[in-house]
């Protein structure tokens, strides 16, 4: 009977490679040729990085303009192009290929599976993705081709028709748009197939689906939904590259087409996506706060059937975002209680958070801190999701500031605080080093109080009436101080996020060694050396319960005698 | 070494092909794809401004639809004899699924011959040119995507390279082409009975 055990001491070759001397060229070679799902996990978790500092010098730009009341720091047409690559660029290549990033880093690890199902898939999906990215800024160069100057996309992240139709863009921006998301989109898709087929088929033995760590289920369920909410987007898109190259009709009103058909299969798309980009949050979450709670995660069935919950809510829901545009009564009825019932999974979340919080020995490590504010900040999101989704109000507030306000706390208080979470909590697992929690603590309280500088005020704004999207305004509306106050919280959350930047770089020469396990954690990546070795387990992990590390630990009083 | 004990009951370890999980995947993620090009279609149904009509010129290919719904049955067939090692009959029913294709794809190549050539119907003509040509179409690309693997896998065969080990992988992309199949019977329906 005892006869099986989990490779933690001795089964590793755990001799230190040597450390020779290698000419940039080959370093380079060797990262652009991996199919190794931790190396492509990091290149993704670069890339995004890169691209968050990119879309967020842009979102400092956008703030300068709107600092001052009739302000010309920017032109009006550089500002156009700046909010709608800020919202693409943070959507498409930060939020999806940095969540994805950890989902191939960890996900093998987490099953103790040696790499991805199809490691080369993986590795093309990456080059695609990256491909597309490098394509949609290449239009700041070619958006005009050769002849006129360079123009990026200007159409807003929604590329509402029929301003993307041929008479009213010319030009090659919203091709450079629409050709660069079908592509990343075509990459997103082929992880989105690994990873299921992953967690389906490469588990290791005992690893059964609810013994699968919350992490991966929600993966699991992210992947299945972005399945079928990337394709109706490829699919909206390639019927706009129809209207624009073949000379079709889809949104040409002219023609009989309609512009209302492009906002319903964008929302399609729009919606599931802020639940595929929320759920990943959710899932660094899970794996967080139990650890640092020293308790297992509370409700575990219940984390798992209200992820699955909310995947199927969210595909009913999409016309919220189109209130405003007009619909029969019915269906505005349809769509806000629909949105209002994705209320009930997410507050069983919070609420399991928050059990698994009460009574345990927290620890208020950085990664730990990241969490409790994302709790709170997206509890706070909810509430103002929840009075959106009443169709009455949303037609005061549509498209105003308070919708901005709404929205940004979710993706920035809850998406982005997350993102660091997981840096913090799984840099010492990738890179060997800790990162410095010195640093990190100016890090966090920076980007706390600038945050909700920013965002808090930003309801404001938006109560008095603000709309999205403009170039300035006149002084006597009564928005300058805020937009100041604003504008110097988003200065703030700048030099939290340069400091992080600098943590990255500086930790990874000089951190604290972290060894195989700096967390006590209790979930299969922690049973190899950090980093891992390219093999990951040298012998099959068996597994017996959730929590395979804490069995190991303490064999005395393992968690599979308690669950059936 | 700390070894730690395995729950009393051993349970046996079975889990499902990766190949058909991914090629489930995919054919999920197709359907969205297909769902809006069928939704644009039948949102437009009789929306033109501007002539020829469906009524006017489209006929119904029942001749390709048997052709490539009689290419599932073959495929299957074939499916079945690999997996008993008979690769010659194997061959001869996978040559037989990709002539049957073939009919299929050159049909749709006469019948857009018709439309462009003697209707006036093209893409940019009216809103039902634009919605029939990209669903067909759509459909159309996927047929030849699925042409070019059976294809692929009757020279493979035909050199001697495929034997009844691979049969799971030949089934998996026996699995696509039956959904390119299945698709057809959904295009059908919108296109040639519900638009008509």
């Amino acid at each position: 009977m005892a006869d099986q055990t989990l490779p933690i001491a001795g089964a590793l070759d755990l001799t230190p490679t040597q450390h020779r001397p290698r000419p940039l060229v080959e370093w380079l070679h060797e990262w652009v040729i991996t199919v190794d799902h931790k190396r492509l996990g990091i290149l993704y978790i670069v890339y995004s990085l890169f691209f968050l500092l990119v879309a967020g010098a842009e979102a400092i730009c956008i703030r300068i303009q709107l600092a001052l009341p009739n302000n010309h720091f920017l032109s009006p047409e550089v500002f156009n192009r700046f909010f709608t690559m800020h919202g693409t660029t943070m959507v498409f290549l930060v939020g999806m290929p940095i969540l994805f990033g950890f989902a191939n880093y960890l996900v093998p690890l987490m099953i103790g599976a040696r790499d991805m199902a199809f490691p080369r898939l993986n590795a093309f999906s990456f080059w695609l993705t990256a491909f597309g990215g490098i394509l949609l800024y290449y239009s700041f160069i070619g958006g005009f081709g050769l002849y006129g100057m360079g123009n990026a996309p200007d159409v807003a992240w929604f590329a509402y028709a029929p301003l993307t139709e041929k008479p009213f863009s010319i030009g090659h921006s919203v091709d450079y748009w629409a050709i660069a998301l079908i592509l990343s989109g075509f990459g997103t898709l082929g992880t989105a197939i690994n990873i299921i087929a992953t967690t389906l088929s490469m588990r290791c033995r005992g690893m059964t689906l609810l013994r699968m760590p919350l992490f991966v289920w929600l993966m699991l369920v992210v992947s299945g939904m972005t399945l079928v909410t990337i394709t109706p987007l490829t699919a909206a898109q390639a019927m706009l590259l129809i209207d624009r190259y073949l000379g079709g009709h889809f949104f040409d009103a002219q023609a009989g087409g309609s512009a209302v058909i492009w906002a319903h299969f964008f929302w399609i798309f729009g919606h599931p996506e802020v639940y595929i980009l929320v759920l990943p949050a959710f899932a660094i979450e899970n794996e967080i706060i139990p650890v640092f709670s020293r308790k297992a995660i509370f409700g575990y069935p219940a984390m798992v059937a209200a992820s699955v919950g909310i995947a199927f809510v969210s595909m009913g829901v999409w016309a919220h975002h189109m209130f405003t545009i007009g619909m029969t009564s019915v269906g505005n009825t349809f769509f806000v209680l629909s949105t209002m019932l994705v209320g009930i999974p997410t507050g069983i979340k919070i609420f399991n958070w928050l059990a698994t919080l009460w009574g345990g020995k927290i620890r208020f490590t950085v990664p730990m801190l990241f969490s409790v504010a994302f709790i709170f900040q997206f509890l706070i999101a909810g509430l103002t999701g929840i009075m959106l989704a009443v169709a009455p109000f949303d037609w005061q507030l549509h498209n105003s500031y308070f919708l901005i306000a709404h929205f940004h706390y979710v993706l920035v208080g809850a998406i982005v605080m997350n993102i660091f979470a997981a840096i913090y909590y799984w840099y010492p697992k990738a890179t060997g080093r800790m990162l410095s929690e010195t640093l990190g603590k100016w890090h966090f309280w920076l980007f706390v109080i600038g945050f909700h500088i920013t965002f808090d005020t930003m309801h404001f704004v938006g109560l008095l009436g603000m709309p999205r999207q403009i170039y300035t305004y006149e002084p006597d509306r009564g928005w300058g101080h805020l937009n100041m106050i604003i504008s110097i919280g988003g200065f703030i959350q700048a030099i939290a996020v340069l400091i992080f930047a600098w943590n990255l770089i500086y930790s990874y020469r000089k951190g604290k060694v972290a060894g195989d396990d700096p967390w006590d954690a209790w979930t299969l990546e922690w049973a190899t050396p950090s980093p891992p070795p390219v093999y990951n387990f040298a012998t099959d992990p068996i597994v017996n319960s959730r929590r395979p590390l804490w069995d190991l630990k303490h064999p005395e009083d393992p968690d599979w005698k308690y669950e059936s | 070494m700390s070894a730690i004990p395995i729950s009393p009951v051993a349970e046996p370890w079975q889990l499902p092909s990766r190949g058909r999980v991914a090629m489930l995947s995919l054919i999920i993620g197709e359907c969205g794809i297909f769902t809006i090009f069928v939704v644009a279609y039948i949102y437009y149904i009789g929306k033109s401004l501007s002539g020829p009509t469906p009524q006017q010129v489209l006929e119904i290919p029942i001749f390709n639809t048997v052709c490539l719904l009689s290419s599932s049955v073959t495929i299957w067939l074939a499916e079945r004899q690999i997996e008993r090692g008979k690769m010659k009959s194997f061959a001869a029913l996978w040559a037989l699924t990709i002539a049957l294709g073939t009919i299929f794809i050159v049909g749709t190549g006469f019948e857009w011959h018709k439309l462009i050539i003697i209707d006036g119907l093209t893409i940019r003509t009216n809103l039902f040119g634009t919605t029939f040509y990209s669903l067909v179409g759509l459909h159309a690309t996927h047929v030849i995507i699925g042409l070019i693997g059976l294809i692929l896998i009757l020279l493979f065969t035909l050199t001697g390279h495929i034997n009844e080990t691979h049969s799971e992988r030949i089934q998996v992309w026996a699995l696509y082409w039956h959904f390119v199949d299945a698709v057809w019977i959904v295009v059908f329906t919108v296109v040639y009975i519900v638009g008509r």
